[in-house]
């Protein structure tokens, strides 16, 4: 019982906890803070593995940016607490237990393969930040700025979104 | 020292519970959320092989899905706002007209 | 003992929290007394001087006052989000403070090394640390407005949650100025890279290449902690509301400390990026000026003690005098081991600039008037976030220039 075994369980317990709990709680904004609980211990499962740098975007980016905009559009629409009708009680049924199937399949095929039985998480795995940014700016700076320009288009589309039609 | 498959068995349970989130819930901000931890769990199995094999590869493909992930986010909780305008209700069930 | 020696490091930053978080709080205790001295006398009026000698035992009665007002909940709340935002915000602010590097040099204690800082030195990120939390503490703010269940603090905590996620950008471009020439996140490198000419002194300070850079994180930085020019979100509680209505005796005053703790790491930042951390302003050579500490707190006891001894009121006669002793010997025992004054130098200085961001935080305060919350979003996205980029791209430029388009 290493201390990082113990790290992950208490990490991976809590993300899965968050991960239910935007499953059962019935207001959208106790959904979006249990999502906001997952994605905090992803990124102290991230630090914990030694990818540092994708920890911080995580948080800085992920939760501190993406999450923002949720929680402003949950307040901003006011968002009441969810009904459950005929139909969602059947899509629970039939989709509750496939869902736990396809899960279980994929783990399952996971476990099963002996070859990726590699240790992660020792410190001498760093993931330094310089080694990172060459990569982005030399072997995928195409993919980098095509990101760049999405991003330009999608703040386009919520402006002309937003925009209040003159009637 | 964690295993990488225990990272990846974690990355297959979120994925799933995100799945059953998008089944289950009616709001539709709910199941855009799941869509989200959809992402995050792939997200977690990206860095785990990328951590696993020593290449740096797999960090970099997360920060381009994050900011995919943030386009997408804008861009759809742009179209969510204008539903809500139009058919005041955020119940999924009510959008179920090709016309508004 | 062996087990002591089994988790020395466990125990020694439990006691490194500790110790941390009640020099804090302090702290902060003590900078609403300034806050509040400083601005009277601005104002031409005396400030807090009736609790104690010259007001200092004013924050023991405002925290009395906090732990025993009633705490009322609102009917109608969403009970955990109206709980957790206090909370959030409160932690959040105290967490920032655990990156700080207080100094360089370790103490050496029964063997083992203790930094002045809780996260160890080698934190390649403690930067991004910094900006994550930042990031996370717009939540407190939001969730505070929403959990209100009334219209004010709604409105209030929305316009404030979107100041402060909007200027996050400019704070986080004009520092990559800094980085450019530090090239590590570290908060020790950057220092680091500032003292390799001792012998500049103040103009080896990111001060001076990085000036725009400065002024953009400073602006973006008081509105980010929501300070005076930028709290038109908050000042609305001195006329209607704000979102920290609804929240009564403590859940307020943990907004009010974490408010203050966010100012205080501020300050700590800007001494470390911009003006040289622990370095001495004066060359390296000019070992005489080791002693300074010493010379200003001696005179300073002394003082305090002929002061004391002509107070008006009993309790301020015994109080002051002692308060200047222990002053007094501190700075004796300074200037008589050279040992403890070659260790203080680094922390004196530390704390000596971030007393002085602390005095031009609490000096804005006091003269300057509030931004309207339109020309507030305008200024933050039409002349911060260009002026940093382009801060960016001179930078990079100069450094490419200099090191010969390698």
């Amino acid at each position: 019982m290493t201390p990082q075994l113990i790290l992950f369980i208490v990490l991976a317990a809590l993300s899965v906890v968050g991960a239910l709990s935007l499953i059962l709680q019935k207001h959208p904004i106790h959904s979006a803070l249990s999502l906001i609980v997952v994605m905090v211990a992803l990124a102290g499962l991230y630090l914990l593995m030694g990818a540092e740098f994708v920890a911080a975007v995580q948080i800085i980016v992920y939760g501190g940016a993406i999450m923002v905009l949720f929680v402003f559009v949950i307040m901003l629409l006011n968002a009441g607490a969810e009904e459950y009708t005929n139909f969602s009680k059947l899509a629970g049924f039939a989709g509750v237990p496939l869902g736990i199937a396809l899960t279980g399949f994929i783990a399952a095929a996971i476990a099963r393969s002996a070859g990726t039985a590699q240790v992660s998480g020792s410190a001498a795995v760093l993931a330094p930040t310089r080694t990172i940014s060459e990569m982005i700016f030399k072997d995928f700076v195409y993919p980098f700025e095509l990101t760049s320009f999405l991003i330009l288009v999608a703040i386009m589309g919520a402006i002309v979104l937003a925009a209040h039609k003159e009637e | 020292m964690v295993p990488v498959n225990y990272y990846v068995i974690l990355s297959a349970v979120l994925f799933g519970l995100g799945v059953i989130a998008f089944v289950v819930k009616r709001n539709i901000i709910s199941i855009f959320m799941s869509i989200e931890l959809m992402l995050n769990a792939v997200n977690l199995a990206f860095v785990a092989f990328s951590q696993g094999m020593g290449k740096l590869d797999g960090q970099v493909f997360v920060l381009f899905v994050i900011v995919v992930a943030a386009a997408e986010a804008a861009v759809g909780l742009g179209i969510i706002i204008l539903i809500a305008r139009n058919r005041q209700s955020l119940n999924v069930e009510r959008v179920d007209l090709l016309k508004l | 003992m062996t087990f002591l020696n089994a988790h020395a490091e466990l125990l020694i930053t439990l006691v490194k929290i500790a110790l941390l978080l009640f020099i804090v709080l302090t702290v902060n205790a003590y900078l609403t007394w300034f806050e509040r001295k400083v601005v009277a006398r601005m104002q031409s009026r005396w400030g807090p001087h009736r609790v104690g000698p010259y007001g200092l035992l004013q924050p023991a009665a405002d925290g009395l006052k906090f732990l025993f007002k009633e705490d009322p909940t609102p009917e109608g709340v969403d009970r955990v989000v109206y709980y957790l935002a206090p909370l959030l915000a409160l932690a959040l602010a105290l967490t920032s403070l655990a990156v700080i590097p207080f100094g360089p040099e370790p103490l050496r204690f029964f063997g083992h090394d203790i930094y002045l800082s809780i996260t160890p030195p080698d934190l390649n990120i403690g930067l991004l640390v910094l900006f994550a939390i930042t990031a996370l503490s717009v939540y407190g703010v939001a969730l505070a407005g929403w959990s209100s269940n009334s219209k004010y603090p709604l409105l209030g905590g929305l316009r404030s949650s979107a100041q402060m996620v909007s200027y996050e950008l400019a704070l986080t471009l004009s520092v990559v100025g800094v980085l450019l020439m530090a090239n590590s996140f570290n908060l020790k490198d950057i220092i680091v890279a500032q003292a390799q000419h001792p012998e500049r002194g103040i103009f080896g300070w990111n001060i001076w290449p990085q000036i725009i850079g400065f002024l953009c994180f400073f602006t973006a930085a008081v509105a980010e902690t929501n300070r005076v020019p930028f709290d038109l979100p908050e000042a609305e509680s001195e006329l209607v509301a704000g979102f920290h209505t609804e929240y009564a005796s403590f859940k307020f005053a943990m907004f009010f400390i974490a408010e203050y703790t966010s100012m205080i790491t501020v300050s700590c930042l800007c001494t470390i990026m911009f003006f040289g951390g622990w370095l001495s302003p004066f060359p390296a050579s000019w070992t005489f000026t080791h002693y300074l500490p010493s010379a200003i707190l001696i005179p300073f006891g002394l003082w305090l003690i002929w002061a004391g001894i002509r107070y008006e009121t009993i309790f301020g006669r015994i109080i002051l005098p002692g308060l200047g002793t222990v002053i007094a010997l501190l700075g004796l025992t300074l200037a008589v081991f050279p040992g403890v004054n070659s260790f203080i130098q680094a922390p004196f200085w530390f704390l000596a600039k971030v007393f002085v961001f602390l005095f031009v935080y609490v000096w804005m305060r006091g003269t300057l008037p509030r931004f309207r919350y339109d020309q507030l979003m305008s200024f933050g996205w039409k002349v911060l976030l260009p002026v940093s980029i382009v801060n960016v791209v001179i930078t990079s430029f100069i450094i490419l220039l200099r090191s010969g388009w390698k």
